[in-house]
């Protein structure tokens, strides 16, 4: 069937089309050139007056895992308040701050976002992040897997094992959690807590393994490097929501030494302790910093007020944040010799001084780092802010007058202390695509994907244009998933399943009898019982891997 | 004959997988590491092979087609057990979507103490590779740990190589409440553990008692349910020396009402011994035949535990009101599907409702239901997903044999289609 999407405004930076209104063709799947001689046009939209992008990806977002569901369990009557009924195309559900699975699928599409990507995939926990993706329909989805307060990675470093050798660690950890990244939380800080370490500078010990973090950033930033994999290594700081953690930020930048490194929602980690109440925002010169140093990307973690939860793998922080727990109950836990995750309900309010000013330190990040290319527009859902408030976060950088609406309504110490009312800039239509597309996906190392050129997936999403762009944003016209049209006016009209996104790093096999060694002496079960095998992701008949090549290798 | 191992277990909990299985046929063996718990459930035979509507023997065909009959005009049939793999708790869940059933695991009254307590005010929980490897004192409150699980001490306290302890014998374990059966809890070189036992029924005083201790409050009673108020002294004092104390309960154990409150005390004391300047984590038991599989599927298709109803056409919680027995009882549910592929003697409550048994073979019935399509059990007869009682690790079952039984997840997905 060939489909064609007539005269809309397209906004494709991938391809460099800024606007211009030009004809789509759909077949198979794929967006193809216009057909040459005859030809027949078996579907026909008119897009005059649409801007059409490519389908939008979420580069960080908690949609798969063990914390994900201890922070559904936790909170039912945050469901309560949101019941979501079935109908003879979609199953029922939940929704607001941690939404049941089915229903994170539809009102991802329903937005016109087509894929996902978990950024905290414990190698443990890899078979559960991995089932509930599975059971998100429409996206496509991936995880980056978690590394860094792994014993067996601590041990090596005491031992002083070499690159080579951590980098087959670290490829075989890919391969067998299935993952297309590699994320750090709190370095070595998720194993220091379990020595009842309670804080961990960039420099400071971990009181058993004698390791610090920024030695862990360092080697895994270059197993990331030499192993070819696309995607930076993915970096949850120290000293996450700490007063002063603008500086370990600072110092995290400069002594990764050029190497690629993606900060992940660094407004909680761009915090000054000037001004009456000792906290102030360090936007400014984490974005000087950013902009400078063009081997670091970034995405900001905005936080937009309201109910919602967080859930982190950052067991030691996430302890230190319960006194803010809002309603008061919270969970951490220690995982396996592996990792940890803390969950913690917050209530972001804008009369808080703190949270006030939290939300302006993201705006500003969003607002003074120059290319849209290197930094990308995330909640780290659900912890700042449900994804469903993308749309509200859209119109807050592209509507200068709105901001400052809502700016003057916040905590009146918070608006003295923010440059915002000052920024003049307004994201446009292609800044937008560029960080929910193009740029997302090539700083995952998506191929075919994010681009409306020739040969893609025909990820697509239609918006009538709108000056309210909250309006716009929350309710495409229509969104195609590899070329079905799974979306109409907003709503889901049909349901199919995406793919996993991974890459497979090679690794000297050799690494696995070390690992049996330590898996037969130390853990819990049979490494051959770790390893996730393709089957499990693909025999249900939904699922299926799609593989990304590696950096320097041929397509 | 073919001997499997590294064979991964769904019955005991604790996720052993290093069974060896002679395979013969259908028929099994344990020959290496089996233990009271997993012998008997891997070994057990196939009795029937074939689908019964009205006690007569049918097609699977048939009897997909009579139970979608019989759930075609219900208004509230309620979906028990819940016993199976996570794809057969998928199946599960869509078909309780369309037919607007109720969902009840049938553990889910015990595990309510749990979901109660986590529900109100949280936990620090760990998970048994950091216990393996960290736990230098073991404090279990109202369980038989070991008939519980047998293999517990062996694989995870007094195992050989630890991380971080220099002699794993040298771990102290205490028992609060129940003493054990047996003696796996000895420590390889004779160190018994303490016993401090006292009624079911006072465990909620002691746990208050023992909390308050911990957090330096005065007591004013020389003892409490029988147990010397010096002596839980001692408990709390050692739970403050330890580097990495664990508590460890079994929410079905606690037998009484309102035990959700004992599971609160348990688990805010282990968040009082953190702010005492050392680490300590809570352990609940669990994860047996299903019940924390079926509660992490039906907590990411719902955003709730496994006591869940569809009639409104969204989900409803309720941990009290959606109890099969209750529903039975009162006459609110108007068929019945009992999902149970691990355990034949697990039958369905009494009922007159119509009842639709979808069971490991060679389960007996006091009265024939009037489906009974006998499936594969996970982990034997075909692949899955189980969930271990840390509820953070899922262990991937293997197919051993071929029965030729059909998985839960076939026959519930074909229900539902010819419900459609």
């Amino acid at each position: 069937m060939l489909i064609r999407l007539t005269g809309g405004a397209v906004y494709d930076p991938a391809s460099g089309i800024d606007g211009a209104k030009q004809d789509i063709y759909i077949q198979d799947g794929r967006i193809v050139d216009k057909p040459v001689g005859d030809f027949k046009v078996d579907k026909e939209y008119d897009l005059k007056g649409k801007v059409v992008m490519s389908g939008a990806i979420d580069m960080h977002t908690h949609i798969g895992g063990g914390k994900g569901n201890i922070a559904r369990t936790l909170l039912p009557e945050d469901h309560r308040a949101d019941p979501v009924a079935r109908t003879d195309i979609t199953r029922s559900g939940c929704g607001h701050a941690m939404p049941s699975t089915f229903v994170t699928g539809y009102r991802y599409a329903e937005m016109g976002y087509t894929a996902g990507f978990e950024p905290a995939v414990l190698p443990i926990n890899a078979r559960q992040a991995h089932m509930e993706m599975a059971d998100i329909p429409i996206l496509d989805k991936g995880g980056y897997v978690l590394m860094g307060s792994d014993d067996y990675l601590l041990r090596m470093l005491t031992a002083k094992k070499d690159q080579k050798a951590i980098n087959d660690y670290v490829a075989f950890t890919m391969q067998s959690a299935k993952a297309i990244g590699v994320k750090v939380v709190n370095p070595g800080g998720i194993s220091a807590f379990k020595f009842n370490q309670r804080k961990l500078d960039l420099d400071e010990q971990n009181s058993h393994y004698g390791v610090t973090p920024r030695e862990i950033l360092r080697v895994l930033a270059t197993a990331v490097k030499e192993l070819g994999i696309t995607h930076p290594l993915h970096v949850h700081g120290c000293n996450l929501g700490v007063p002063g953690n603008m500086n370990t930020t600072l110092d995290t930048i400069q002594g990764i030494g050029g190497l690629p490194m993606h900060l992940t929602h660094i407004q909680f980690h761009s915090y000054g302790t000037e001004g009456d109440f000792k906290f102030s925002s360090g936007a400014a010169a984490i974005a000087e910093a950013v902009n400078k140093n063009k081997n670091i990307t970034i995405d900001v973690g905005q936080i937009l007020f309201g109910q919602t939860v967080t859930a982190s793998g950052d067991n030691m922080r996430q302890h230190a944040n319960h006194k803010h727990a809002s309603p008061n109950k919270w969970v951490t836990m220690d995982i396996e010799c592996d990792a940890g995750c803390g969950v913690v309900p917050f209530k972001y309010k804008d009369k808080n001084f703190v949270n006030a000013l939290q939300w302006a330190i993201g705006l500003e990040t969003f607002l003074l780092v120059d290319d849209p290319w290197r930094i990308f527009l995330t909640t780290d859902h659900p912890n700042g802010a449900p994804f469903t408030s993308y749309p509200h976060l859209i119109r807050l950088l592209m509507d200068r007058s709105f901001r400052n609406d809502v700016l003057a309504t916040i905590h009146p110490e918070a608006q003295k202390m923010t440059t915002l009312a000052s920024i003049e800039r307004e994201y446009s239509l292609q800044e937008i695509a560029i960080m929910t597309r193009a740029g997302a996906a090539r700083l995952i190392g998506l191929q075919d994907r994010g681009a409306l050129s020739a040969g893609n997936w025909a990820d697509i999403t239609v918006y009538t244009d709108n000056a309210d762009r909250q309006k716009m944003f929350e309710k495409p016209d229509y969104v195609f998933k590899d070329g079905e049209l799974v979306v109409v006016d907003g709503k889901v009209v049909h349901t199919k399943w995406g793919t996993t996104h991974v890459v497979k790093p090679n690794f000297d096999a050799s690494v696995e009898k070390d690992l049996q060694k330590y898996f037969d002496r130390f853990m819990t079960m049979k490494l051959g019982n770790f390893t996730i095998s393709d089957d499990e992701i693909t025999e249900d008949g939904r699922g299926s891997l799609t593989v990304h090549p590696l950096k320097g290798s041929v397509a | 004959m073919a001997e499997i191992t590294e064979v991964p277990s769904p019955f005991c909990g604790i996720g052993t997988d290093d069974l060896t299985i002679q395979v013969d046929g259908v028929s099994l063996k344990v020959v290496k590491n089996g233990c009271a718990v997993n012998t008997p459930a891997f070994e057990q035979a196939i009795t029937d092979t074939r689908p019964r509507v009205d006690g007569k023997d049918v097609s699977l065909d048939e009897a997909v087609a009579k139970a979608a009959a019989l759930l075609k005009n219900t208004n509230q049939p309620v979906i028990g057990g819940c016993a199976t793999d996570v794809n057969g708790m998928r199946a599960l869940l869509a078909l309780a979507d369309r037919s607007g059933a109720v969902v009840d695991n049938m553990n889910f009254t015990g595990a309510r103490n749990n979901f109660l307590a986590l529900q109100d005010s949280g936990w620090m929980n760990t998970t048994l590779a950091e216990v393996k490897n960290r736990c230098d004192l073991l404090l279990v409150v109202g369980a038989d740990l070991e008939s519980f699980s047998p293999r517990f001490f062996e694989r995870y306290l007094w195992n050989e190589a630890s991380m971080f302890l220099a002699d794993t014998g040298k771990r102290e374990v205490i028992y609060l409440g129940k003493a054990p059966s047996g003696t796996a809890s000895t420590s390889p070189s004779g160190q018994k553990a303490l016993v401090f036992e006292c009624a079911n029924d006072d465990l909620p005083d002691v746990v208050a008692v023992l909390r308050a201790l911990v957090k330096g409050n005065p007591i004013r009673v020389d003892s409490v349910g029988g147990i010397a108020v010096a002596d839980l002294q001692g408990i709390a004092d050692k739970l403050l020396a330890a580097s990495y104390s664990v508590v460890t309960w079994a929410a079905g154990a606690l037998a009484y009402s309102q035990a959700e409150l004992t599971v609160q005390t348990i688990s805010e004391m282990v968040k009082d011994i953190n702010n005492r300047n050392t680490r300590s984590s809570g352990l609940p038991l669990g994860g047996k035949e299903g019940d924390q599989t079926a509660n992490q599927v039906c907590g990411w298709t719902t955003g709730y535990p496994a006591r869940t109803r569809f009639s409104s056409g969204f989900p409803e919680y309720d941990p009290y009101l959606n109890d099969t027995n209750t529903l039975l009882a009162n006459g609110e549910a108007d068929a019945l599907v009992w999902v149970q592929a691990f355990n034949s003697k697990a039958v369905p409550p009494a009922t007159n409702l119509p009842t639709i048994v979808v069971g490991r073979s060679g389960m007996t019935f006091d009265q024939e239901p009037d489906v009974f399509i006998p499936v594969g059990t996970p982990g034997i007869d075909h692949a899955g997903h189980a969930y271990r009682m840390d509820n953070v690790v899922a262990i991937r079952l293997k197919k051993l044999r071929d029965s030729g039984l059909p998985s839960t997840s076939d026959v519930l997905n074909a229900i539902e289609q010819a419900c459609r």
